[in-house]
């Protein structure tokens, strides 16, 4: 087939980029060259839109072994132990196909955790769906939920937290970002560079398909009416399979055989070895009649762009084919010795000896395109003068039950019971906390982690947004006792061509940097998904945010359930009663206007540290952070899980109830400490200037405010559950 | 004491298990799918996972492994086999135990604690144990038990239902069966008692940092009755 611009722009190139292309080339591309340069130029491969901007990320810190730019970051946890952990969006295929979508997803991840040495101990999931009123909502959660659980469940690795949301704005396109946590020994971690002329690069795992093909290219483009026809790009995972890859791999990188591996994820082959021969500065040239296929005829256009899943390509020590073979021959694994590296610093590809692409590799890398898109600043919305007058219509007992069984409030049991969260017997906290922790296998130490998004706050303001999904995270990890270390974002976005999508975009992350500067919490990796649009309406901003903390003696963790009682409970952090942007203000007074709540980073490191210090000291019951549906949510949800009720006193301070019980202010955790200690955390938090509130006493059942009971624990509870049960059956 | 865990591809509970018999006194040996022999053992556990991928049906290849002939030999000599989870399923699939394990009741996989009622302790597992029920966890897509009318009066006749689904104060009724298995059974014994089939995990119950410790009670007591 002859090559032109028309093919050249149904590969999702733009006309000036095949230009570009043919004068780089100093040729016109043929049709393989021409799918090499689409997987590796279009935006999920080589992030033209968002380069410029992730360059000014905070990704150094004390702790961080490798920042972005491998297959996963790395941090030290002490005693020679490291986590690698990474989050990534499948956005694109799973609203497509929501089983495999989901499922290779997680695959996908998990894969780029082991692949540096890491055998994986967590996965996390942030997944959004559109309103529940949608007629595709309900089948997309269903088969979501089930993909993720399918993948993680045969794997053996505990999904151990998440988040799911409803929100109009992903009707059209819905968000699955999964986040894989492994650990590793800090002297045994393996890179993806390639060193050394004359290696052998192996092929191992499934065999290559025609699945897939153009996956990362369709994930670069907006929906339309046609996305049916999409299908044959989604992936089909096989997670027995990759069980097997695992140890396979991990067996052989316990000697030194392997100089650089590499997944093949979005763009396969393409771009693994692509990627692997940059980094080490080589050239690398492959045999494809060598590649195990799955069907009949496939072309070398086809080899090179399938993304089956399951598959690695590592370059070997010479003379370790043998030994490499027998390890993967145990596994029932095809093992493949396809090309080796070479000093032409090209790619080479022949088919049935004829050669069928050449290209610098320095083109389809240095010279991918970058774009400096054009955007436009979102200004702060004014403060919304609510009419408290309204106010005075409703019951707290209503408007807390109402909030409840929220569908972004409500408890989502139904969904990580479908996932195994307690296999390999070190989980500690389960979904449904603050974050999720698991020990560290035979240690005293136990990474917590947990993964947030708050699309609300990011569409109302990006940068406050930005600012305060970091600060959330950061919160999430404290509350558990753990002191956060580092992060990963997955940046789900719409269209980075139009102004205000790309100005979402720039704004989330500088707001996502300063926290993460101020906080000492930098970035280590992340993926970035843009073009999340359908038929000109794109989602609203929504990046996530994976922490990850430690704990240094998991016997001090600290859990949320309400524990004894006549216990005391405080907020610590100055409650101011913001409503704007609150689930109250959407979800009681249908108002979606005005600014979200102010980020203060100065009090929020204050604040988390001194609750830091309390935990230490063994002075903290119960905690929680106050996030969505403010200080009575939190507490309510901390009644659930501890199946006790709770006494309030009389405010003491001049605001309305609503707004105090409802705002949405941020830096603030609810505490639960016994008596006894009262004075040693008053003394700590005096020291330390932070603000505390004193709100009441933990009870057997009832939930009591001034003096009146409202209502019972198990009335929560009751409200609490049913929502998304119900939903589910309907 | 000696046990041996064998691990199939695909088994992902096989260390948990070792970790527990380990803990807990047994001197534990991993013993690979394509071995032919068993080393000497008092206790052959089969662990959870999804061996060969569950293809074709839970358990099934497994049942037809190299080492699988060895394991039948040595519970037909009287040893002692547990198989737990994916274990149980292949333990039905070789004709060993009685019945099958279908998929849950409302077609989801379902990770939770549940309460089980030991119904005999007249056998090795569970005899001198001092609880009548026990908080385990189960984690498994695949766990409705079923068998026909005939069989399953063979097994009541026989006493060879392990432990029951039921709730906390140990009545077993739909509500307190997670799955749909009949009868509520959630493990069953062999006729001789010497192999024993569930679903619970008291592999993921052995301190109480996890979801709970009965899981120890049941290994604790499991070593006494061997020595």
């Amino acid at each position: 087939m002859m090559v032109n611009e028309k093919i050249a722009i149904e590969h999702g190139l733009k006309s000036e980029e095949f230009n570009k292309i043919c004068e780089l080339l100093k040729r016109t591309p043929n049709i393989t060259e021409l799918g090499i340069f689409s997987a590796m130029w279009n935006e999920h491969c080589s992030y033209k839109s968002s380069r410029f901007h992730l360059k000014k990320l905070n990704t150094k810190g004390k702790r961080v072994i490798q920042g972005p730019g491998e297959n996963a970051g790395v941090i030290d946890i002490d005693d020679g132990d490291a986590i690698v952990f990474k989050i990534e969006s499948h956005n694109h295929p799973s609203f497509i196909e929501p089983y495999q979508g989901a499922a290779t997803g997680v695959g996908g991840i998990m894969r780029d955790v082991f692949t540096m040495g890491a055998r994986p101990i967590a996965n996390l999931n942030s997944i959004h769906f559109g309103s529940p009123q949608h007629p595709k909502t309900k089948n997309l959660l269903r088969g979501v939920v089930r993909g993720i659980g399918g993948y993680g469940n045969c794997m053996g690795i505990p999904t151990i937290a998440g988040q799911t949301c409803f929100d109009e704005s992903y009707n059209g396109n819905i968000l699955v970002n999964a986040m894989t946590l492994g650990l590793v020994n800090k002297n045994k971690i393996f890179y993806s560079k390639a060193t050394g002329i004359n290696k052998p690069v192996i092929y191992v795992g499934s065999k290559t398909g025609r699945d897939g093909i153009h996956g990362a290219s369709m994930a670069s483009t907006i929906f339309d009416e046609k996305i049916d026809e999409k299908k044959p790009t989604v992936q089909v995972g096989d997670p027995f399979t990759e069980k097997l890859l695992l140890e396979a791999c991990l067996e052989l990188m316990s000697d030194k055989s392997i100089i650089a591996i590499q997944d093949m994820g979005a763009a396969g082959l393409t771009s693994s070895s692509i990627e692997m021969a940059s980094k080490g500065n080589l050239g690398i040239e492959l045999n494809l009649s060598k590649v195990p296929c799955r069907e009949a005829k496939m072309t070398p256009y086809e080899i090179m762009l399938s993304e089956s899943q399951e598959r690695m390509l590592i370059i070997l020590e010479n003379g370790k084919e043998e030994k490499a073979k027998k390890i993967f021959d145990k596994w029932n694994l095809d093992f493949a010795v396809i090309g080796k590296t070479t000093n032409s610093k090209k790619i080479e590809l022949t088919f049935e000896n004829k050669k069928v692409a050449e290209i610098p590799i320095n083109i389809l890398t240095e010279n991918a395109p970058i774009y400096d898109r054009k955007w436009k600043k979102t200004k702060l919305p004014q403060k919304f003068k609510f009419d408290k007058s309204e106010f005075k219509k409703l019951k707290v007992a209503d408007v807390l039950k109402k909030i409840l069984s929220s569908p972004n409030a409500c408890d989502k049991e139904w969904i990580w019971q479908q996932y195994d969260h307690t296999v390999m017997g070190d989980t500690i906290q389960k979904p449904g906390g603050d974050s999720g922790v698991v020990r560290i296998h035979k240690t005293n130490k136990a990474v917590a982690t947990s993964v947030d998004s708050s699309a609300t706050y990011c569409y109302a303001h990006p940068l406050t947004g930005g600012k305060q999904i970091v600060c959330e995270s950061w919160r999430n990890l404290i509350s558990v006792g753990a002191k956060p270390i580092a992060i990963t974002n997955c940046l789900n976005f719409g269209n980075p061509e139009k102004e205000k999508n790309m100005g979402e975009f720039v704004e989330c992350v500088e707001g996502i940097n300063e926290a993460s500067k101020f906080l000492n919490f930098p970035v280590v990796s992340g993926n970035v998904s843009f073009y999340n649009e359908t038929k000109d309406k794109g989602i609203k901003p929504t990046p996530s945010i994976g922490g990850v903390g430690l704990i240094k003696n998991y016997k001090k963790m600290v859990t949320m359930d309400l524990k004894e009682d006549d216990n005391l409970i405080f907020v610590i952090g100055k409650t101011e009663g913001h409503l704007d942007q609150s689930l109250f203000a959407r979800d009681i007074l249908l108002e979606k206007k005005g600014p979200p709540p102010e980020i203060n980073l100065f009090n929020e490191k204050n604040i988390g540290e001194t609750l830091l210090k309390l935990i230490d000291e063994n002075l903290v019951k119960s905690a929680h952070d106050v996030s969505l549906g403010g200080i009575i949510i939190a507490l309510s949800k901390m009644s659930i899980k501890g199946n006790k009720g709770f006494k309030l006193d009389k405010l003491k301070i001049l605001m309305n109830k609503f707004e105090y019980f409802f705002g949405e202010d941020q830096g603030r955790y609810i505490l639960e400490i016994s008596k006894d200690n009262l004075k040693k955390v008053e003394t700590i938090l005096k020291e330390n200037s932070v603000h505390c509130d004193n709100l009441g006493i933990v009870t057997s059942k009832e939930i009591i405010i001034d003096n009146e009971p409202i209502l019972s624990v198990d009335e929560l509870i009751q409200s609490n559950t049913k929502w998304l049960k119900e939903y589910m059956v309907q | 004491m000696k046990s041996s865990v064998i691990i199939f591809p695909g088994s992902n509970c096989d260390r948990d298990i070792d970790v527990a018999l380990n803990k807990f006194g047994f001197k534990n040996k991993m013993v690979w799918h394509n071995d032919v022999d068993l080393p000497k053992s008092d206790l052959i556990v089969l662990p959870g996972g999804f061996s060969y991928g569950d293809y074709l049906r839970c358990g099934s290849i497994a049942g037809k492994s190299k080492i699988i002939k060895s394991v039948i030999e040595f519970a037909k000599s009287g040893g002692l086999v547990i198989g737990i989870c994916n274990g149980f399923q292949v333990l039905t699939e070789t004709g060993l135990l009685p019945g099958v394990l279908q998929q849950n009741k409302y077609l989801e996989f379902i990770c939770k604690n549940v309460f089980v009622k030991i119904n005999n302790k007249e056998n090795k597992y569970f005899k001198n144990i001092k609880k009548e029920i026990l908080e385990l966890h189960i984690a498994h897509n695949e766990g409705n038990y079923f068998c026909s009318d005939d069989e399953l009066k063979s097994i009541q006749n026989n006493n060879q239902i392990a432990v029951t689904y039921c709730n906390q104060i140990g009545v077993s009724n739909d509500e307190s069966n997670p799955n749909g298995s009949i009868k509520n059974i959630a493990g069953i014994f062999n006729k001789e008692k010497n192999i024993l089939g569930m679903m619970p995990h008291p592999e993921r119950m052995i301190d109480k940092y996890l979801s709970g410790e009965d899981g120890s009670i049941f290994f604790e007591n499991l070593v006494g009755n061997l020595k």
